[in-house]
Formats: C-alpha cells, sequence, structure tokens
C-alpha cells in the first residue's frame, strides 16, 4: 500500500501547484451533481407526497365504486349495501377554504370503523382504541405538520371556515398528505355542507361479486385505488429530469476537459513514476482513489447546492403542481438519507465516466514515448475521427426515433441523438469552417490567427460543446416558453370569452339562477354548461353539454373541422374533442367515436377537434339536448354569463349575496385568466432557472478552458512577440479567436435550438401532454441570447487575458527559449 | 552483477523493424562502474532502458543482480525498478510538484527503503539543505542534477543507471555533478552503468565499452 501511498502524494501535489484546475474539476463536479440532485430532490418530494396521497387509505387492496354519472352519491347507498352484506365503507372529498382567506383543504371524510380489516388509516393500522378522539364529538382533523405550519394552523386549534363551519380540533399526523384534511364522515359532511351525501365506497379488492340492482347501474368498479397523479405527473417530471440531466452532462464536459488536462500535463510525472518502479495496476489505482475523493468532494458541495436549489425551486414547482394536476406538495423538503448517498454515488459514477478516457490513456501511456505536441494532435485528429462517427450513429439513432417511435421515451432518445450528435461534430464542423475562411490575400499574422485558432479547438473543444448544448437548451427551450405564452394567452382570450363564470352548489340553485340571471340589467345573456365525468376507452374524460350561443360560434378556437362544425354539433349529429384525447383517441375530425352512456353506446361523428391547453384529462362538447337524451340528469357545472365589462364586480358581488355563494364560485373572466396565466408563469420559472444556471455551468466550462490553456499560451505567443508582435497586438488577437470560436458555435447553436423547440413543441409535448404546440421563433429573443453569449465568452476570457497582459517580456522570453 | 548476452532489439517504423541493438553481450562486476559510448543512434540509451527495465527484449538475456530481466513480466519488472536500480535522467525527470525535500525521499519511500539518517547524509553531500522546501522549478539544472542524483541514491541500490547525467550542464557545474555521482556510488557499494558522449567523463569510470550500430565495437573497451 505504500507504493498507492506515495504514489497518490505525488499525483495529489499536482493540485497544489495547480489550484486552476482543481478549481475547474471541482466546479464541473459541484454544478453537474447540485443541477441533478436538485431536480431529483423536487421530484422525490413531489412523488413521496403522492405516495402518501395514495396511502390514505391503505393497507388491504381495496378497490372504489365510483357514480357512473359523476354526481354525489346518497348515503342510503352504503347502508343499503352493507345491509345486504358488502363491506363496502363510504369515503366523501370535497374541498373548503379558511376564513381568513389563508388557504384550501381538501377534506377526506372517511367511516373508519367499516373500513376493510386490516386497512391503514395515514399509514397506521385502524385500531378502534386509537380512533376514539377521531370518532366521538367533536371529532378530529388529522393533517400533516407541514400544511399546519404553511396554513399556520396550531394542534388542538379549530379554525374558521369561508362557509360559516368550523374545523374539528387539529391533530398532526405523519402519514398525511400535504394539503388533505382527514376527518370522519360526519364531519366532512358538515364541512362540505353536503349532509347525507357521500363521494364513493371503497371495497376490498378480492370482493368481486356483481352490485345488485339499482347500484349495479348506478355504481361503476375502479381498481385503481390511487389518485392517478403519478400518471398525470410523469410527464412534468420527465422534463425536469431531462433539464437536470442536461445540466449534469454539461457539467461532466468541465470535469472531462479538466481531467483530460491534467492528464496531459502530468504526463513527464506518470513516467517518472513509472520509470521509478510503480506498476500499472498501483498507479491506476491511485488515479481512481484521487478520482474518487475528488468526485466525494465536489459531489459534497453538489449534494449540499442541489438541496438549497430544490428549496429555492420547490415553491413554484408545488404551485405548478398544484394549478396543473391539484396536486399537492409538501412545501417543505424531507429527504432521505438514500437521497444524500445517491447524490454522493451520482457524482462519482459521474466523475468515472469522465475520467474513463483519461484513465484508459494513463493505463497505455508508453513509458519512453515523447509526449510531443504534435503527437497529441495526431491522437486528437484520431479522436475527432471516432467522435465523428459516434456523431453520425447518434444522428441515426434520433431519425430512427424520431421516425417509428411513439411514446416520450423515443421522444427523448430522439432528443438526446439528436444533441450528442450536435456536441460531438461540432469539433469537425468548427475545424471546417475556419477552413472556409479566405485564405486569398490574408497577411502572414491572419494566416497565424486562422491556424492558430485550429490548433486551439481540441483543448477549447469541449467547453465550446458545452456551450453549444447550452445555448440551443436556451434557444429551445425559450422559444417554446414563449410560443406557448403566445399562443395559451390567445387561446384563453378566445376560450374565456364571458365576462362571469358561475358554478351554482346544486341544481336547485342552478334554476333559481336561471331565473334570476334574466332579470338583472347588466346581464347581456347567460349560456348554461351541464357537465359529467365518463371514461372513454380508458381515458378520465369530462363531457361539457352547451347550447348553441355565439360564445361557441365565435370565439371557441377550432384546430381543425368538418364543414359547418357547430351546426354538426347542435344538431346532435356529432361532439367536438380536445386535442389530446383526439390523439389519445387516435381520432380525426369526421371520425366516428363510441361514447359510453347511462344506456347502450351512442357514436357520433367528431365535428372538429379544439386545443384544450394545461388539461391532463380529456373534453368533449356535446349539444346539450344530447347530453340530456344519453345521460340522464347530467347537473348544471358552470353557468357563463356576458355582461357590461364595468358592471362585472357589482354583479359578482350581488350574486354573491343573493345566493350565499363562495368566492370560489362565482369567477370573473380576468381572474381566472390571471390564475391560470400565474399557473403557467410559475409552471415553467424552474424551467427558466435551470436553463439559466446551465447556461452559467457552460459559461464557466469555456472559463475554464481559456484559463488552463492560457497558462500554456504563453509559448505559442513567444515566436510572434519575438519577431516584433506587441503584447497589446497578441491580446487583441487572442481576445479576437476566443469570440470567433464563440460566434461560430452560436451559429450552430441557433438551428440547433430552433431544431430543439421544434422537438419539444411537435414531438415531446405531444407525446407527455397530448396536444401540440406551433413553432414559433421569437428574433429579439435569439439576439438577446447571442449578447449573452458573447458577454459570457468576454467574461470567460477576460481573466486569460489580463494573466497574460500582466505578463513580463522576460516570461515571454523563457517561454521562447524552452520551446526551441 | 550485470550479464548481457546475445541481446536484439529493434523499433518498428513505417518502413520495416529498425535494429538497435544487433547481439550485444556486456558484463559488469559488483561495485565496478562502466562508461556506454558510441554514436547518436548506436543503441546505448536502447540497452540502458533495457537494463532499466523500462522496454521489452526481442531476443537475448539479460541476468541482473541474478535475476532475469528478460523473463520479467510488467509486475516484477515494476518492482525491478522501484528497488533494484537508481536511475538518474539527462532531462532530471523530477516531480515538479514535489518539493525538494520530497523528491528525494519519493523512490526510496515506494521502495519501502525510506532511512532518515541515510537521505540526511545524502542532503549534505549534496550541499541541499538549504534548498530542501524549494520546488525543482526553482532551481538551477546543476541542482536539479544533484537532487536526482540523491534520489537514485536514497533507496541505496544495488545498480545506478545515469543517461548522459551531465549532458545538460556546464563544465564546472558537470564536473562537481560527476565528481558527487562517482564519491556517492563508490561510498554506497552500488554498480554504475553510465551513458556518455564524452571521453573525460568515461574517462573517470573503471571501464568504457563502445557500441557501434548495435554492436559492442571489438577492441574499443578499455579500462581505466
Amino acid at each position: 500500500m505504500s507504493i498507492v501511498r506515495w504514489t497518490l502524494r505525488a499525483l495529489l501535489s499536482h493540485w497544489r501547484r495547480h489550484p486552476v484546475q482543481f478549481f475547474s474539476l471541482f466546479t464541473g463536479l459541484w454544478l453537474a451533481t447540485a443541477l441533478l440532485t436538485g431536480v431529483q430532490a423536487i421530484n422525490g418530494q413531489a412523488r413521496e407526497s403522492y405516495a402518501r396521497a395514495n396511502d390514505l387509505i391503505g393497507g388491504t387492496p381495496h378497490a372504489n365504486l365510483q357514480p357512473v354519472d359523476g354526481q354525489p352519491l346518497p348515503q342510503e347507498a352504503f347502508t343499503q349495501l352493507r345491509r345486504e352484506g358488502w363491506p363496502v365503507s363510504p369515503v366523501l372529498e370535497g374541498t373548503v377554504q379558511l376564513a381568513d382567506g389563508s388557504g384550501r383543504l381538501r377534506v377526506m371524510g372517511i367511516e373508519p370503523l367499516s373500513l376493510p380489516p386490516g386497512s391503514r388509516m395515514a399509514g397506521a393500522p385502524t385500531k378502534a382504541g386509537g380512533l376514539i378522539d377521531f370518532i366521538s364529538p367533536p371529532g378530529q382533523g388529522w393533517i400533516a405538520a407541514e400544511t399546519m405550519q404553511a396554513l399556520d394552523l396550531t394542534e388542538g386549534a379549530t379554525q374558521p371556515l369561508a362557509n360559516g363551519e368550523a374545523l374539528p380540533p387539529l391533530h398532526a399526523r405523519g402519514g398525511m398528505a400535504p394539503g388533505v384534511l382527514m376527518v370522519d364522515i360526519g364531519v366532512a359532511q358538515r364541512l362540505l355542507q353536503t349532509p347525507g351525501e357521500i363521494s364513493r365506497l371503497v371495497v376490498p379488492a378480492a370482493v368481486q361479486s356483481t352490485l345488485p340492482p339499482p347500484w349495479d347501474t348506478r355504481l361503476r368498479r375502479d381498481d385503481g385505488a390511487d389518485t392517478g397523479l403519478d400518471g398525470l405527473t410523469d410527464s412534468f417530471h420527465l422534463n425536469l429530469t431531462a433539464l437536470g440531466l442536461l445540466a449534469f452532462a454539461v457539467g461532466l464536459f468541465i470535469v472531462h476537459a479538466a481531467i483530460g488536462l491534467a492528464l496531459e500535463q502530468r504526463r513527464p510525472l506518470l513516467r517518472t513514476l513509472r520509470a521509478s518502479g510503480v506498476g500499472v495496476r498501483e498507479l491506476l489505482l491511485a488515479l481512481v482513489i484521487e478520482l474518487g475523493v475528488l468526485a466525494l468532494l465536489g459531489g459534497t458541495a453538489g449534494v449540499a447546492s442541489g438541496y438549497l436549489l430544490a428549496s429555492l425551486l420547490l415553491p413554484d414547482v408545488a404551485a405548478s403542481l398544484r394549478g396543473l394536476y391539484g396536486a399537492e406538495i409538501g412545501g417543505q423538503l424531507t429527504l432521505s438519507p438514500a437521497w444524500w448517498l445517491s447524490g454522493l454515488g451520482l457524482a462519482l459514477v459521474g466523475a468515472l465516466l469522465a475520467g474513463a478516457s483519461s484513465l484508459w490513456r494513463a493505463a497505455r501511456l508508453p513509458l519512453l514515448a515523447v509526449a510531443g505536441g504534435e503527437a497529441w494532435m495526431q491522437a486528437h485528429r484520431l479522436w475527432l475521427r471516432r467522435q465523428g462517427i459516434v456523431a453520425a450513429i447518434a444522428a441515426v439513432v434520433a431519425l430512427v426515433a424520431w421516425q417509428w417511435g411513439d411514446s416520450l421515451v423515443s421522444g427523448f432518445v430522439m432528443l438526446g441523438g439528436m444533441l450528442l450528435a450536435a456536441a460531438l461534430g461540432l469539433p469537425l464542423l468548427l475545424s471546417g469552417m475556419l477552413r472556409l475562411i479566405p485564405t486569398i490575400g490574408r497577411s502572414p499574422l491572419t494566416g497565424w490567427f486562422i491556424a492558430d485558432a485550429r490548433q486551439q479547438l481540441p483543448a477549447l473543444s469541449l467547453a465550446l460543446m458545452a456551450l453549444l448544448l447550452a445555448l440551443a437548451a436556451n434557444v429551445g427551450a425559450g422559444s417554446m416558453t414563449e410560443g406557448f405564452r403566445h399562443t395559451f394567452t390567445a387561446w384563453l382570450d378566445q376560450r374565456l370569452a364571458a365576462e362571469l363564470y358561475i358554478r351554482p352548489t346544486d341544481e336547485a340553485q342552478a334554476r333559481a339562477l336561471q331565473e334570476w340571471l334574466p332579470r338583472q340589467t347588466e346581464v347581456e345573456h347567460h349560456v348554461v354548461v351541464r357537465g359529467l365525468d365518463i371514461e372513454v376507452d380508458g381515458h378520465p374524460v369530462e363531457l361539457s353539454g352547451i347550447t348553441d350561443d355565439s360564445l361557441y360560434r365565435e370565439h371557441w378556437p377550432l384546430l381543425e373541422s368538418v364543414d359547418e362544425p357547430w351546426d354538426a354539433l347542435f344538431d346532435g349529429s356529432a361532439v367536438m374533442l380536445s386535442e389530446q384525447l383526439a390523439r389519445r383517441l387516435d381520432v380525426r375530425a369526421g371520425d366516428a367515436i363510441t361514447l359510453p352512456t347511462s344506456g347502450s353506446n351512442w357514436q357520433p361523428r367528431v365535428a372538429a377537434i379544439y386545443a384544450d391547453y394545461g388539461n391532463p384529462r380529456g373534453h368533449v362538447l356535446v349539444a346539450n339536448q344530447e347530453l340530456h337524451r344519453h345521460w340522464h340528469g347530467a347537473p348544471v357545472d358552470s353557468i357563463a354569463v356576458r355582461a357590461a365589462p364595468g358592471a362585472v364586480d357589482a354583479l359578482a358581488s350581488r350574486l354573491q349575496d343573493a345566493f350565499d355563494l363562495g368566492s370560489d364560485r362565482v369567477v370573473d373572466q380576468a381572474r381566472l385568466k390571471g390564475w391560470a396565466r400565474q399557473v403557467f408563469e410559475r409552471t415553467f420559472s424552474a424551467t427558466a432557472a435551470l436553463n439559466s444556471l446551465t447556461l452559467g455551468v457552460a459559461g464557466v466550462a469555456l472559463f475554464i478552458a481559456l484559463l488552463t490553456q492560457g497558462q500554456g499560451r504563453l509559448g505559442q505567443l513567444a515566436p510572434l512577440w519575438a519577431t516584433g508582435v506587441s503584447r497589446a497586438r497578441l491580446m487583441q488577437l487572442n481576445a479576437a479567436q476566443a469570440w470567433l470560436l464563440s460566434a461560430l458555435t452560436l451559429l450552430l447553436a441557433l438551428p440547433l435550438g430552433i431544431l430543439l423547440a421544434w422537438a419539444l413543441v411537435a414531438v415531446i409535448n405531444v407525446q407527455a401532454f397530448g396536444w401540440r404546440l406551433p413553432l414559433q421563433v421569437f428574433p429579439g429573443q435569439l439576439l438577446q441570447l447571442a449578447g449573452w453569449a458573447m458577454v459570457a465568452t468576454a467574461l470567460a476570457s477576460a481573466w486569460p487575458l489580463w494573466k497574460l497582459w500582466r505578463s513580463r517580456p522576460v516570461d515571454l522570453l523563457r517561454a521562447f527559449s524552452d520551446e526551441r | 552483477m550485470l550479464d548481457v548476452e546475445d541481446l536484439y532489439k529493434s523499433y518498428p517504423t513505417p518502413q520495416g523493424p529498425l535494429p538497435v541493438l544487433q547481439g550485444v553481450d556486456l558484463r559488469l562486476e559488483r561495485g565496478g562502474s562502466l562508461a556506454l559510448m558510441g554514436e547518436s543512434g548506436s543503441g546505448k540509451s536502447t540497452l540502458l532502458h533495457l537494463v532499466a527495465g523500462l522496454d521489452s527484449v526481442d531476443r537475448g538475456r539479460i541476468h541482473a543482480d541474478g535475476k532475469p530481466l528478460h523473463e520479467m513480466g510488467e509486475r516484477e519488472l515494476a518492482e525491478w525498478r522501484r528497488c533494484g536500480i537508481g536511475l538518474i535522467f539527462q532531462q532530471f525527470n523530477l516531480v515538479g510538484s514535489l518539493t525538494v525535500a520530497d523528491n528525494l525521499a519519493f523512490q526510496a519511500r515506494l521502495a519501502g527503503r525510506h532511512d532518515a539518517g541515510w537521505q540526511a547524509r545524502l542532503v549534505e553531500q549534496l550541499g541541499l539543505g538549504e534548498l530542501l522546501h524549494r520546488y525543482p522549478e526553482q532551481l538551477s539544472g546543476g541542482q536539479q542534477q544533484r537532487v536526482a542524483l540523491g534520489r537514485a541514491l536514497a533507496a541505496r541500490p544495488a545498480l545506478v543507471l545515469a543517461d548522459e547525467p551531465t549532458g545538460n550542464l556546464d563544465e564546472a557545474t558537470a564536473e562537481q555533478v560527476l565528481h558527487l555521482l562517482l564519491e556517492l556510488v563508490a561510498g554506497s557499494g552500488s554498480t554504475l552503468l553510465m551513458v556518455t558522449h564524452s571521453p573525460q567523463v568515461a574517462a573517470r569510470l573503471q571501464r568504457t565499452v563502445v557500441l557501434r550500430k548495435g554492436r559492442v565495437h571489438p577492441g574499443v573497451e578499455a579500462s581505466a
């Protein structure tokens, strides 16, 4: 072991003498690990929250009996089935708003004593003894400690609600999902003001008998016991993971460059070690240990920073997930030791991956070969050829995945292949572009400028690859986000044409509202929308019944349609589908579809397909009379009111007073749009932050590459200085070279970024969310990014140039004589 | 101590194998010293590298300190370099990131033979006491070669191999370094094989062998 020990000491002493290289390696590992573990922390926190939400009633596997029409069930469903020997247990769900407006809670009412034997509530066994406080008046509200903290609630307190009721004494429970309040079902009926109603029934999964009438037609069995959040949010998390992996890859480029450079600089040391009797195995072992130690250092800093990053991004991500999917995520990071260890493991694996080629070269280092610059250039040329071959293979893989792939995974394979091909092909392309610069009539200095820029490519290529990827990711994600913003805003303006939307609490109130509204002078007219939830081919679908109105004919945005689509809809021969449902069912305008009804199936034509951004579920528009004919008693879902814009506030206020409607049931258009835009902005804030960080990492990569390369630059510049080129001129030439290479990289990054934007909106988005966005390019945004890239280059090259400026003529002289 | 028999070595070139050694025979007794001379390309450095275990033999035998180097694998050759020999190069080849003190002790530590007393004597004899905390780049050529001498002798190797150790030094410094090398080798009882171009340097060793075109030049072996 003493051989490895002393070898390691000699190897490590290199970093003391080259702190910049150590800094670059450390920074690469640190940033790569920080960004990926940060994203993983967010995803892990979200998944843990979903798991808790799924496990609120856990233990014995169970199925749900859901109402076919999506409406609340009478409590008799429970009592009758129980009397007939069915081991069912009722559940009531709904949302309440706190009186001070500080937040909302999802109420889950259960009847613990009738739960299937072996069930668990909030992760704990249902022991009767422990439930006395829960079921005895005034009951108990189980809630997650983090939710209590977030809503400023205290243990044992009773909190007033906006509807005049008060919460039972609150009790923090470890297994509760964030944002959920679990109470006894009687308490839930009081809180939600739905006496005698339940939402669904829980039955042990093992019970497979046919339900007795009338429940055989009114209830449908749903064996998916979970909340479905995992499936809905998978795409969101996958997108975050992809960004994290991109940042990880960019970070590893830095590590690879730093390790490669360190190997080149340490060739004489490695030869001396070998000549002094250090065997290949001992040398490799020492190099691996050194890499491992560095990885642990960078990884530890990275994991700590990842935690910090996740803490900063989590509020925005949680708000996005709540807005998009209704998924509640704990606002405080609670990460397991496994996460910390996996972060360190990631850094280790990343460092080994990034350093593998250097270790391989160290193992094959001939003892007596002369490490001349030319030999290195030759090796680089061979390396370039191999890179070119891998780039071509990656491009072919991307093409194949695009042409024949039909899933999100194939979409990401296409994206990965495309980016890898571009990154690996970059040095070849840059070399080719430099060759193309006209040679006629150029001065000897210009000739040297171009030749020297090409000679610098091997040292800078990895940093330029990182810059290419970061710039392309910024162009791609920026175009997609900005395009989405434009499309989404225009779509919202069309879709939310009415000034006010009312959600009645029940049918009686809906009828009263329909009588009241025409009597108000501000109301121009109103449109009633009836709705219910059904399943089509296993996909959850919201069905909306509408009446013929200009609100739809003039404003509803259609993506594709048959002739006279609205006539076809309102004459009852056709329906309209949201884009994501049409894609899932693989139908187009003019095709027929089958919809399950209360009786037999209905097979209307598809008159049109419309955009329904941000809705993870399918949506179908049908004429109201058809809804009534096929799904008896579909309740009023909402009432859209057209009114003079200036009178909306007063009308909303009168409505709330007259019908005792909460603020969540009377929503004006402006507020709804504002809320939707807020969700949108927050959805992309995490993306934007990760993107900016990736560009920052690329800037660091370029800085480090220029700095490390600058250390060996004196020798290349000394001959010019010796032949009469001033230091000021040398500095200008050096700066111009860095700018030229960055500008050429930017030139290639722009089309790559636009291609990436296309892949995101036309492939990834379609596979992940079911809808496609038009590809839009924003020249102003591209110009801004180009400006940033040039500023990053200027900053990255400033320090090396300053060092060159500070170098004394005697240094140049020494470099000159050493070079001879 | 060293017995080289019928040694062949060639290197591949685009034009075919280039023979460098073509049947070299050489013997060196324990405690003796021998200068290898010859024109550039005559094979003297190649012979030194083969004896050092830095390269492999094509044909022939090398027995050093009773060990058959020509039969050894990578691990055994590494051990031979670590424990059996002390190497001194024309370019010094010090570890630039280690101090003089660490460079001096480096090979002895690798060999597990670090002896603080012996090292202190070497430091004194080599006149390096003031320089122990400096780095190689802060030393002159002569100082660097003195450190290299100390490193090569710190593990008390049986055989010291020197490849033009004074080739990079001015006349006065070269003389000083050579004097120290011979004195220390004699003092430690090691055997010395040195490649040199200089007849004056060769004359200071016990024997001289001249290589020409990969063979020992007959009748040119001389004894001091």
